[in-house]
């Protein structure tokens, strides 16, 4: 239910209805694009990013959010860790249980059964299953993986690394092939052709869908065949550091489970970072969509271990997070919303942007339409009108429920009926544009450690695109479990286990004085009231 | 802020009027490890079963997405013991038995329709148990389609079925043995395999950003 002050701006915005339907607001030139994203987009306000202070990385820019939990000691004491009791001695450690930790799963199970996956919420618990929007791949007549390529590219800010979207796009078509062998059910007409509709960014309408449930679909699909496999599982059991051998390579993790407190070490061959993103370190306070267990953890891990990583410095926020109501302030809303139809207007029933620009112009023309006075007071800050209503005019009468059974009915339980009213949008912190520095093989620098899906960075750029991220994790996911089985062969022995990595990084936060206090990973956020948030119960015995 | 009574598994607290039950429960400083997953309504893992004071009628939600009222008792049901059939999709072929084979108990449906009244997603469980038992694949895929495999519907079920495995392997079936091929993909794959559009992404790839620029801003946009 709408506050009577919003009611009254709804008029306006039903009023200029009308008008707008005919009404394309133009797109930007290149130049004014620069501009709008230089005084307004998050990533470049003074003061919130820094250099680096240790690390492989030193002085390279990051997120201050980022670089706190970079900048901290280990839970362990490498000094004086009892490694004589192995848990698990697997061939391949799966670390992060979302769409690219379970499709690197399925690919590794071809060649070997000795597989661990470990996560610290459930299979599944992730970013993918709230991905609603699509997955891009070029495989219809009109488009093809150049197409795709050189939309990826001007999307990223052309800072993406072109061998890694190089294997994104030529692989995309591939990916839905699979998917639909799986039992994806997308959107398809009755001859079988895909019902595809553009993003933000897109040059060709290669948006696969299901309804506005496609991540969850997806997910729900391949947790299933994971299951079928009956690979081994871990789950509530999140990895704290990795375990790295004399000559430095990676050999395994330790681990902590999250109900008891108990310290599991694996031993493995090859190592997968499947950890995804970092929406809940709530980078400069904003709101996230992101899922409750994204805490950047393989970062931290992975950096350690020394890892090396691009793009730490720009977050994307998407720009449609929910601004009201409050209780569920910041989760999604589609960009599918936009692809259907529905334009942004600010409080006076004005559009300020054309809806399908890429997500860091739109998503700095709302917060500027806001400081210039135009948008909507929410409880805790600003939002701009995004006119859902237009959808059922313009597509007709049933598509909203029809299309985007999700976000209906998320409104509906707090009174508002989006197929009347619009809705009220502010940017939330959607993704971790960067991450550890992967090959096409999703090979770090640090000998069998992989990384792939949100935590690994180079292929979106500066800038993801909408449905590139489902992409990357299916198509890096499955490449990661692939080249891990084929490393069985390839790496040499595992030496001694050790923690000699910690060593030196712990020497190097001393030297700059870090507090000791200060720990990570973050594991899980704390959201309870300020005197209940001491230490996290299964952190009790570290 | 106006202050509401609820119970938590039986004790009294007081929170805020217009938390969510997930809100309002960290409110009180329970911290989540289980019962906790997208806190967006979409992975199942906070069911929450609530009564009012004084009334016996026992209602669901998911905590991330449902207002603490006055007066609630709430418990949540983080897990539930559920069985799943296990299979290789590859080897599935569809006949109207399918679902009978792989999950025998749904024949024990008494149509009470508990699974209806508790599903947070208002599908019609119900009616694709039945369809089920028919081998109606397009109805247990299309009435499933929207579920969260919160596990709500099983743990209400007197038959004891486990509705949201069904609506997975209808769905799966339907995905990939009913709904036709899509033939543009078939054929967009064959030519990347036959190294159609190698040159054209090689040049890309080798592109100077200035030049990458220019093809970029002059890209033809496909019409809406």
């Amino acid at each position: 239910m709408y506050l009577d002050y919003m009611k009254e701006s709804i008029k306006k915005v039903e009023a200029t209805r009308e008008k707008r339907i005919k009404e394309t607001f133009p797109k930007l030139k290149a130049e004014e694009k620069q501009e709008l994203l230089k005084n307004y987009h998050p990533d470049y306000k003074a003061g919130t990013v820094r250099e680096i202070k240790v690390g492989v990385n030193k002085g390279d820019l990051v997120v201050n959010e980022i670089a706190d939990i970079l900048e901290s000691y280990s839970y362990l004491n490498p000094e004086n860790f009892k490694y004589e009791n192995v848990d698990y001695d697997v061939d391949v450690l799966i670390i992060g249980g979302g769409g690219a930790g379970v499709s690197a799963a399925l690919s590794a199970f071809e060649y070997t059964k000795n597989i661990l996956l470990v996560t610290k919420l459930r299979i599944g618990d992730a970013n993918t299953i709230m991905a609603q929007g699509g997955i891009q791949a070029a495989d219809k007549e009109n488009d093809s993986p150049a197409i795709h390529y050189l939309d990826v590219m001007g999307g990223g800010g052309y800072k993406n690394i072109p061998k890694l979207v190089y294997t994104l796009v030529n692989e995309g078509p591939k990916i839905i092939k699979w998917l639909e062998e799986l039992g994806v059910m997308f959107d398809k007409k009755e001859d079988g052709t895909m019902i595809t509709i553009h993003g933000g960014g897109t040059s060709r309408k290669r948006m696969h869908t299901c309804k506005d449930y496609t991540g969850m679909e997806i997910m729900r699909v391949i947790r299933d065949d994971f299951f079928n496999k009956r690979i081994n599982y871990l789950e509530f059991t999140c990895a704290i550091e990795l375990l790295t051998d004399e000559d430095g390579k990676c050999c395994g993790a330790v681990l902590l489970n999250l109900e008891n407190g108990k310290i599991l070490i694996v031993k493995s061959k090859v190592t997968i970072l499947a950890t995804g993103g970092a929406g809940r370190l709530h980078v400069q306070g904003f709101p996230t969509s992101n899922h409750y267990g994204a805490t950047a953890d393989g970062l931290v891990l992975g950096y350690r271990a020394g890892a090396k990583f691009v793009y730490l410095d720009t977050i994307q926020y998407h720009p449609t997070g929910v601004a009201f109501p409050e209780q569920i302030l910041g989760q999604l809303i589609t960009e599918k919303v936009r692809s259907l139809g529905a334009q942004l207007v600010n409080c006076d029933g004005e559009q300020f942007i054309y809806p399908l620009e890429t997500r860091d112009v739109v998503a700095s023309a709302i917060i500027r339409e806001c400081i210039k006075g135009k948008g909507i007071k929410t409880l805790s800050g600003y939002g701009v009108w995004l006119d859902t209503p237009l959808i059922e005019i313009l597509k007709g009468e049933g598509t909203i429920e029809k299309e985007l059974p999700a976000m209906f009915r998320q409104f509906l339980r707090f009174g508002i009926d989006i197929r009347k009213e619009p809705v009220l949008t502010y940017p939330t912190q959607h993704y971790q544009n960067g991450g550890i520095l992967i090959n096409e093989n999703c090979e770090t620098n640090v000998f069998g450690l992989l990384a792939c899906g949100e935590v690994s960075g180079g292929v979106h750029g500066r800038n993801r695109l909408m449905g590139n991220s489902l992409l990357d994790i299916l198509v890096f996911g499955k490449r990661a479990g692939k080249r891990a089985g084929e490393l069985l062969r390839e790496l040499p022995p595992i030496k001694k286990l050790t923690l000699n990595h910690l060593i030196t990084y712990h020497k190097e936060l001393k030297e700059i004085g870090i507090d000791e206090n200060r720990k990570s990973p973050k594991i899980l956020p704390d959201y309870r009231k300020g005197e209940f948030q001491k230490k996290l119960p299964f952190l009790i015995n570290l | 802020m106006k202050e509401i009574k609820i119970y938590v598994m039986g004790k009294e607290y007081l929170v805020p009027e217009g938390l969510t039950i997930m809100q309002a429960l960290e409110y009180c400083g329970f911290f989540f490890v289980r019962g906790a997953g997208c806190r967006g309504g979409f992975c199942g893992a906070c069911s929450t079963v609530y009564r009012k004071k004084d009334s016996f009628r026992l209602k669901v939600g998911l905590a991330c997405q449902t207002k603490v009222e006055e007066g609630m008792y709430l418990t949540q049901l983080p897990f539930y013991p559920a069985n799943k059939a296990i299979y290789n999709i590859e080897e599935l072929s569809y006949d109207s038995q399918i679902f009978i084979k792989y999950y025998p108990e749904i024949l024990r449906c008494i149509a009470c329709g508990s699974c209806n009244r508790v599903c947070p997603q208002d599908l019609k469980v119900m009616e694709y148990i039945n369809a089920a038992i028919r081998g109606d694949v397009k109805k247990v895929a299309e009435f499933s389609f929207d579920c969260i495999m919160c596990g709500l519907c099983a743990s209400r079920c007197p038959a004891e079925i486990v509705q949201y495995y069904v609506g997975l392997l209808g769905r799966r079936i339907y995905g990939r043995l009913i709904q036709k091929k899509a033939k543009d993909l078939e054929k967009k794959i064959k030519e990347i395999e036959e190294g159609k559009f190698e040159k054209e992404l090689e040049e890309l790839m080798k592109m100077s950003i200035e030049k990458l620029k220019e093809l970029y801003e002059k890209r033809e946009i496909e019409a809406e």
